[in-house]
């Protein structure tokens, strides 16, 4: 809303005797604002606004909705069951991030030197998984990791080995930050490949005239020129990781024992919401997260940026 | 049956209602709160309209099929939200936003008590609920009613029993078990002639531990007004846990969830051998495993000590009306016609397991021969099995939540080196927790 007064000043040069006609302009302003505002209100502010609100109350079986100020912050802070999904998020987004990003980069690297035959095939194939939904994409992985009637269970079958069960819980996050990174390289890919196309191909050749090789054009002219593109992959990821969601969701169901109810803070938001009837935690929760997730990915935009 | 217990857990949901709302916000027997009476159910059914019914029990589409036969202007919408706690899930988020809620929703008997302490299932007393009284088995009605307060209508019952595959047993020559020490051994005998083969599957189901742990004696929860007590130390639970800690050291139950594909697969192709379960069983045998028919059989339960006859129940629902519902009266006269008389019947005739005395003790129900049992007259196993059911039991009442951690915690004992004791002690710190947050006075 502070928006509006810019364009009111904007169209109406500060004349004395056109007060009635100011008022008139800031009215025509707000009349094309409005629109904008109304569904920017409803869309984005109510919600938050709404969670802000029910984070100060608690709703019990026993005694009803009561106002609690920041309890259940205080709660949330130390809550040991939140900070065990955030670490085990952390840790997913150290490993698998890089892992997926540098797959990304290589086959963008790839795709762009034109040294590749079938450019558009393989390029399309990578893309593909991103259009698979994630909930389809689980349910996939699911039935390739079991270990009885799964693809994992035909390979044991088949070959009299017996390869490690996917979905214990040493190797349950290993399992889902592959489904991610099958989901997500051919995005990430994109990005990164779009980004190498729009580089003026006379910086190329002036790399190629001060002799220098594939290696050190990568490395001197084409990630210089992408690190835009980099810093937003990162950020997206960094988002992506903490909202872990789908993949734990829908691999629970196969898993029960190795994924918890309190496996990602988004699952831990959920099960408080929906099977504990802790709305109010729930919210407080998922703002915490929020805010955590805004710190980091800021934290990481400033430092990107500032290198460029 | 367990009329003490519930009627104390039922006690706690009237009380808490008192406590929150005030009287009339719980019980809509009073005539001024807009709850129908009787006639009112009639005129509804001549006025006709939609009844969304959310319910997973697979003979209600024959009964919703009759039904609108019979009241052509009833158009019934039969949907399945899910099995258990995902269709609460569901429900609990469709009453807490406030649209979406069905008309109907099937309950489970362990689950009613959350929903009528949540204050969101209607109080069916004055509908003319009242009047079945005498119609249901004693078990089944004391859990939906307490009081003036009838929260739901049972629609069946679970009495439990060991359902087995006579194909594997014979081919392998296992011995049916009657007590528990016999079923580890032959848990032992079939997986070793043939290890694909498990006795039957686990991963921590907290319905079918709850239940055992019952049969054995074991009551670890007590309530009583908003006072509630967990024990999972005592002897009943702790002759339980020695015996299934046997069967997890020693890798005997398959890793298969229940109600999945892997789950209907192993029990077609006879990798998981038995089922202790609900006698609801049966329907879904013929729905969901055909291709295993005349494979299994059924038997008694086995028992914790030798020629004991110890039962147990194992799920079993009810039809309830949300409060959130559109049309009370006409959702009421559909659970009333699916849950007694002709409706009743009809979902007895497919395999569902009475809850009402007539269907229990009709010599055609107990004569009923099953096909996909080689033609065995299962059903006075079940009925033996009804009337075996050990007195006392209570769940809690937030009994839905408890369930939702409970592989969290005794789901640990399935995957790791954890013993289930000490699983079913972290079970008990959860479910304290939780209790003590929603302001229940736990073990004080």
């Amino acid at each position: 809303m502070t928006l509006l007064p810019t364009p009111a000043k904007a169209v109406s040069p500060p004349r004395p005797r056109a007060r009635f006609h100011v008022r008139k302009q800031a009215l025509a302003g707000w009349g094309f604002a409005g629109p904008f505002v109304a569904v920017f209100a409803l869309v984005f502010l109510a919600p938050i606004g709404y969670a802000l609100y029910l984070s100060l109350f608690r709703d019990r079986l026993i005694g009803g909705t009561s106002f609690v100020g920041l309890d259940n912050y205080t709660q949330a802070l130390t809550d040991a069951r939140f900070w065990e999904a955030l670490t085990r998020v952390g840790l997913f987004l150290a490993v698998q991030v890089p892992i997926m990003l540098g797959i990304a980069l290589l086959v963008a690297l790839a795709i762009d030197s034109g040294r590749l035959y079938g450019k558009g095939f393989f390029r399309i194939s990578i893309f593909l998984p991103y259009a698979v939904p994630a909930v389809v994409a689980s349910l996939m992985w699911g039935f390739i990791y079991g270990t009885r009637f799964g693809l994992v269970g035909n390979i044991n079958d088949t070959f009299g080995v017996s390869l490690p069960d996917p979905l214990s819980p040493s190797l349950v996050l290993a399992s889902i930050g592959n489904i991610v990174t099958w989901e997500f390289v051919g995005y990430n890919m994109l990005i990164f490949y779009s980004a190498l196309k729009i580089v003026p191909r006379s910086l190329y050749e002036a790399a190629a005239i001060d002799g220098a090789g594939e290696w050190r054009v990568v490395t001197s002219v084409k990630l210089p020129a992408i690190r835009g593109s980099l810093v937003i992959a990162t950020i997206f990821s960094i988002i992506g990781s903490f909202q872990l969601f789908n993949e734990p969701s829908i691999l629970q169901k196969l898993a029960p024992n190795a994924i918890t109810s309190d496996f990602t803070p988004n699952l831990y938001t959920y099960s408080l919401s929906f099977s504990g009837q802790q709305h109010n935690y729930a919210a407080t929760v998922a703002i915490v997260m929020g805010v955590i997730t805004a710190i980091i990915a800021y934290a990481v935009q400033l430092r990107g940026m500032r290198k460029g | 049956m367990r009329t003490n217990s519930t009627r104390r857990l039922l006690g706690a949901v009237a009380m808490a209602c008192v406590m929150a709302l005030g009287a009339t916000a719980c019980g809509s027997s009073d005539p001024a709160d807009g709850g129908g009476g009787p006639e009112d159910v009639k005129s509804a059914l001549d006025k006709g309209g939609k009844v969304t019914v959310w319910a997973w029990e697979p003979t209600l589409k024959k009964v919703a099929a009759d039904f609108e036969k019979k009241y052509p202007k009833v158009d019934i919408e039969l949907v399945n939200a899910g099995t258990g706690d995902k269709q609460y899930t569901a429900l609990q988020n469709a009453i807490a936003a406030g649209s979406g809620a069905p008309d109907v929703a099937q309950i489970e008997y362990y689950a009613l008590g959350q929903f009528a302490i949540g204050k969101s299932v209607e109080d069916l007393a004055g509908y003319g609920a009242t009047a079945y009284d005498k119609t249901f088995t004693s078990g089944p009605w004391n859990a939906v009613k307490y009081d003036k307060s009838i929260y739901a209508l049972p629609m069946d019952s679970g009495p439990m029993a060991l359902f087995y595959n006579k194909k594997v047993f014979d081919k392998h020559g296992a011995k049916v078990p009657t007590t528990w020490d016999e079923y580890v051994e032959a848990a032992r005998t079939l997986h070793k002639a043939d290890p694909k083969i498990f006795i039957t599957n686990d991963t921590g189901d907290a319905g079918a531990t709850t239940s055992l742990i019952w049969q054995a004696g074991g009551r670890p929860y007590k309530t009583d007004g908003t006072d509630v007590s967990i024990d999972f130390g005592d002897a009943g639970t702790k002759t339980y846990t020695n015996t299934w800690q046997k069967l997890l050291d020693e890798d005997l139950l398959a890793p298969v969830t229940s109600w999945s594909d892997e789950w209907y697969k192993g029990l077609a192709d006879g990798s998981i051998a038995t089922l202790s379960i609900g006698a609801w069983m049966p329907a879904n045998f013929t729905s969901g495993v055909a291709s295993a028919s005349g494979d299994w059989r059924v038997a008694p339960l086995p028992q914790w000590t030798k020629g004991d006859t110890a039962g147990a129940e194992n799920g079993g629902s009810s039809l309830a009306v949300p409060k959130a519902a559109e049309n009370k009266e006409l959702a009421y006269a559909f659970i009333e016609y699916a849950t007694t008389g002709a409706g009743a019947s009809a979902r007895v005739a497919q395999g569902s397991f009475p809850a009402t005395k007539a269907d229990l003790g009709s010599k055609t129900f107990l004569e009923t021969a099953f096909p996909y049992f080689g033609g065995q007259q299962a059903n006075k196993i079940f009925a033996d099995s009804a009337n075996n059911v050990g007195a006392g039991w209570s769940y809690l009442p937030y009994q839905v939540y408890a369930n939702s951690v409970f592989n969290d915690t005794v789901g640990k004992a399935y995957i790791s080196s954890t013993p289930l004791s000490k699983g079913l002690e972290d079970w008990q710190r959860a479910s304290i927790k939780y209790g003590t947050d929603q302001g229940f006075s736990v073990n004080k």
